[in-house]
């Protein structure tokens, strides 16, 4: 709006500062709108410094370029799940040993109860060691390697541990045709993701690497894939965002596959395995994480990019990837979830923000679709559809477009926040707002509620330190 | 002794998040010791096994049934618990927090308000140049309220603005008018019925208030008045937002006559300024405070103050009353000893105006706020036999405090000074009425004279810069003054130039 159109209309104003001129305005009928302004959050001069001469003059238009191609990869992307193989021949090298596991690198002495529960609950699955005790002596021994899942192609949620004879799903790209895995969703109660490790929970584990994963597997490549972008659409006009509710693309995925799995598998099995799919409203979650991880691992390293294309967390540190920064982690400690906690459980209980789920917040969905589903904004509090649209238009405020795809009928089909811009969380001190699950800090109990969490600021200052620096350097 | 309560709703579901919400919403009510909501699968009967809650009635409910299960302090307590859930139950489980969802950032609040063409921007001043960038890379004018912006991000800021056809008014820029509306501290001008073709441009605050003012008054109607901050005129800044504004006012068919209101320009800006208003096709009024007229270069009208100016721009003139017999007689009340006029300004520009008028009229004068001849008051020895006009909302005056405008109350004890000071004949006061300015500014001054009788205090000369429409009303604010004994000027010129006649008649 040239200032010749200000003069000709009179203003339409946007107060930054204080309410009493906005509300002058409206008083007197012009159109005025008051922001919530704060100045920034971030007390990291440096960082601060780094930010401001991101957001300027030609550093800036160079960003926006780099942010463009980002995007661009990110929405041409065409996520398909193909098919279900053992760890050990998805992954190159992951053999005897090496175990992996969610958020950025972290030691054994440093783990949460429930991921330290979870490693030695996969140490006897894979019969490195007899029993629990002696799964969690080997575990502190250097016999055992840790390693994240990102550096793996891989992801997991909650304690996302990762050994060789587990079965992951396939996602490809097929775009750029890259490839993610994922573990298969295991259900609700007492699950290793939760850090749960008795003899159930490896029974479990047993039965998807003997039954369900090769079934999964058969159906996969007898139907030729399932195109997931066409899912998400649907599901999130059908109330799921995808990490707290899944329950609307569980339903679709299981209608995808059951036609065919009813053809290859014999009916006992097959029975087996959709009362199991369809028992846990959560199967779909594992699903969209390998999408999540195909969709950005193309947007990794984009030169002058401040797009995140990783967030996770290991029960004990927050990490980021920003694609100008390739893959370098950027870390801070996580926080703690707020939210409602199941019969008999308080926040007490609670273990600090965990797993690498956060890859569908990455991608534009989990807590920046709230507003596509007004239920799950109850866990944000005083949460009502009103709420969680506010909760959307906050995360549009801290990315650097819309997918044009993935659109949310509340809001008039507009589309999910999507591409988080390191330096517009620095500049609005809005960080990423994450539905989660809430694990038992003691391993093996599991879930014990739900919530909302924030990535913690540290992540994006020192992210923004770091590509300044990048920058200046080229 | 804890009480568990169970009921069963056949047949009812509802979304397990809603459920969850509602049972910590119960367990919080007193009495109740723990509280859960749940639709009766297997698991979840389990669960509230577990926890303690579950009794015969919730053990039989059924995967399409809900359970309200309750354990209480007492039957009392877990009746109202059950009756609060019932409640929930048949209204939405869940609300909506009332407040208007606000965007944090410009980007946010532009999506919002997608025809915005302004970003009004009140930040503390090391925040506004950033604000005023994102502003300007959204493609927003920008009105920069906030003081404290460093000179070199005012011209950044302007030259930016320039290149994409966008204005910056301001930083320190109080005041503007926009195709009539009135922003930030500003007069209504909503009363005024004569067609608007007069625009004007000014640095700030209360000089441009003081202009549309007394320019209502007279018949005229400001149409846009464009703030461009104090120091756009200065060479640092090479007047590039005045400029700008000329050739929009120039540009502009409704627009018959425009008016300066500035301090001095610098000289090598002066030139470049007087010539575009010269040539700019309309009727030029220059109002350059501490310029005679002699100064004023060709095809300019020359102003000395702003009611002159106003007088020039409308085609009227005050009716005057002149100062006598008024003058005489204000002045046959005042005490022996009293020879000074102290003057206690709100507005910056205000303080100006009457300074230059002292001096015109021979008087001496001293403030904080130096103009013209003025001595600087802090320098006692100069001070001395001058009269002193005082800047309140001057910076010294205003760190942790509120600005005089907003509120009266910090101008209670300068004025209750000059009330006991036996040398004081005159007090001048200005009264800021309008939009941002205090609901009642008025009342402080009334309530400080209620305690000082007529006889005894200097002689009190206000002037109100408000009109009829403004939130406060000119009528009531003019009465509340002169029943308190308070003469009311036409203008804030009128009353120093009344204030100045009672001094030279005392001495």
């Amino acid at each position: 709006m040239s200032a010749r159109e200000l003069l000709d209309n009179g203003p339409q104003v946007i107060g930054v500062g204080l309410q009493g001129f906005v509300d002058d305005l409206k008083s007197q009928g012009v159109a005025a709108t008051a922001l919530d302004w704060r100045p920034p959050a971030s007390k990291n001069t440096q960082a601060l410094a780094a930010a401001e001469q991101l957001s300027t003059g030609s550093v800036s238009e160079m960003i926006n370029k780099a942010n463009a191609q980002a995007m661009e990869r990110m929405h041409s992307a065409d996520p398909v799940l193909i098919d279900v193989q053992l760890a050990a021949d998805a992954i190159d090298g992951l053999g005897d040993h090496l175990i992996l596991h969610a958020g950025p690198p972290i030691a054994w002495e440093d783990m949460c109860g429930p991921m330290q529960g979870a490693v030695a609950g996969a140490i006897v699955l894979e019969g490195w060691a007899k029993n629990l005790d002696a799964a969690f002596k080997l575990a502190a021994t250097d016999k055992i390697t840790f390693e994240p899942n990102h550096h793996h192609d891989a992801v997991g949620p909650m304690t996302g541990i990762v050994t060789q004879s587990m079965p992951l799903m396939v996602v490809e790209n097929k775009t750029f045709g890259n490839r993610s895995y994922c573990a298969i969703n295991e259900g609700l109660g007492k699950v290793m993701r939760f850090g749960g490790n008795d003899e159930s929970v490896l029974e479990r584990l047993r039965w998807l690497e003997s039954t369900l994963g090769p079934l999964l597997a058969d159906t996969l490549l007898a139907c030729d894939g399932v195109g997931l972008k066409n899912i998400i659409s649907r599901g999130l006009s059908m109330g799921d965002e995808m990490h707290q509710r899944n329950v609307a693309c569980t339903s679709l995925i299981l209608r995808e596959l059951a036609p065919t799995m009813a053809r290859v598998g014999d009916p006992d099995t097959v029975s087996e395995a959709l009362t199991f799919i369809a028992g846990n409203d959560q199967f779909f979650l594992n699903v969209a994480m390998a999408m999540g991880k195909a969709i950005m691992d193309p947007v990794r390293d984009i030169g002058g990019s401040s797009v995140v294309t990783a967030m996770c967390r290991n029960g004990t540190e927050f990490g980021i990837r920003v694609s100008g920064c390739g893959d370098q982690w950027f870390t801070a400690p996580v926080e703690m979830p707020r939210g409602l906690y199941f019969p008999g459980f308080t926040e007490k209980d609670a273990n600090p923000d965990m797993g690498d789920s956060t890859i569908v917040e990455t991608i534009g969905l989990g807590g920046f679709a709230m507003a596509a589903s007004p239920a799950v904004a109850g866990f944000v509090g005083a949460g009502g559809a009103a709420d969680a649209v506010t909760y959307t238009n906050q995360m549009a405020e801290i990315t650097c477009a819309r997918n044009p795809e993935w659109t949310i009928p509340a809001l008039d089909f507009a589309g999910v926040p999507s591409g988080i811009d390191i330096c517009k969380v620095m500049n609005s001190g809005i960080t990423p707002t994450i539905n989660t699950g809430i694990a038992h800090r003691e391993p093996g109990i599991g879930q014990v509620g739900a919530g909302v969490v924030n990535a913690p600021l540290g992540c994006f200052e020192q992210a923004c330190v770091a590509l300044s620096e990048r920058l200046s350097a080229s | 002794m804890s009480t568990i309560v169970n009921e069963v709703r056949k047949g009812f579901y509802l979304d397990s998040v809603a459920l969850m919400r509602l049972s910590a919403e119960i367990a919080a009510m007193g009495g109740i010791e723990e509280a859960v909501l749940m639709i009766g699968t297997p698991s979840n009967l389990q669960i509230m096994h577990d926890a303690g809650v579950l009794n015969a009635t919730g053990e039989n409910a059924g995967p399409n049934d809900l359970v309200i299960a309750l354990r209480a302090d007492g039957k009392g307590s877990a009746n109202r618990a059950l009756a609060h859930a019932n409640k929930s139950l048949e209204g939405g489980a869940l609300t909506s927090s009332q407040t208007e969802a606000k965007a944090r950032t410009l980007r946010g609040g532009i999506s919002l308000h997608p025809q915005a063409n302004l970003a009004l921007i009140s930040t503390p001043g090391s925040y506004a140049a950033r604000e005023a960038r994102s502003a300007l890379d959204a493609g927003l004018n920008v009105m920069i309220f906030s003081d404290n912006v460093s000179l070199e991000d005012e011209t950044t800021l302007k030259q930016q603005a320039k290149a994409r056809d966008l204005i910056v008014m301001g930083p320190d820029c109080g005041t503007a008018y926009l195709n009539g509306t009135p922003l930030a501290f500003a007069n209504s001008l909503s009363h005024v019925t004569t067609p608007a073709t007069t625009a004007a441009i000014a640095a700030s605050g209360t000089g441009l208030q003081e202009f549309a003012v007394l320019l209502s008054r007279l018949g005229g109607n400001l149409k846009h008045g464009i703030g461009v901050g104090g120091r756009d005129l200065s060479d640092a800044v090479g007047a590039i937002s005045t400029l700008q504004a000329i050739d929009l006012l120039a540009a502009d068919n409704s627009v018959e006559q425009i008016v300066l209101i500035s301090k001095p320009p610098g000289a090598n800006t002066a030139k470049e300024v007087f010539e575009k208003l010269a040539s700019c096709g309309k009727k030029v009024i220059a109002c350059v405070f501490g310029y005679q007229q002699s100064d004023m270069p060709a095809g300019i009208e020359y102003a000395a103050n702003l009611r002159d100016a106003a007088e020039l721009a409308s085609g009227n003139q005050f009716i005057e009353q002149g100062v006598e017999p008024l003058a005489s007689e204000l002045a046959a009340k005042v005490n022996s000893d009293g020879k000074q006029i102290v003057g206690l300004y709100s507005g910056g520009t205000l303080c100006t105006e009457t300074q230059l008028a002292l001096q015109k009229a021979g008087l001496n004068t001293a403030s904080n706020a130096p103009a013209g001849t003025s001595a600087n008051a802090d320098n006692a020895d100069n001070a001395a036999g001058s009269h002193l006009i005082l800047d309140l909302g001057a910076d010294e005056y205003t760190v942790g405090r509120p600005h005089p405008m907003m509120e009266p109350l910090v101008r209670v004890d300068a004025f209750t000074d000059a009330l006991n000071n036996p040398s004081v004949a005159v007090i001048i006061l200005d009264v800021v009425l309008g939009y941002g300015a205090h609901e009642d500014p008025s009342r402080a001054i009334v309530e400080v004279l209620s305690n000082h009788a007529v006889s005894h205090r200097p002689v009190i000369i206000a002037c109100i810069c408000g009109t009829e429409s403004d939130p406060q009303g000119l009528q009531a604010q003019r009465n509340a003054l002169t029943d308190a004994g308070i003469i009311v000027s036409n203008s804030n010129c009128g009353a120093a130039e009344l204030a100045a006649a009672v001094v030279q008649h005392v001495s």
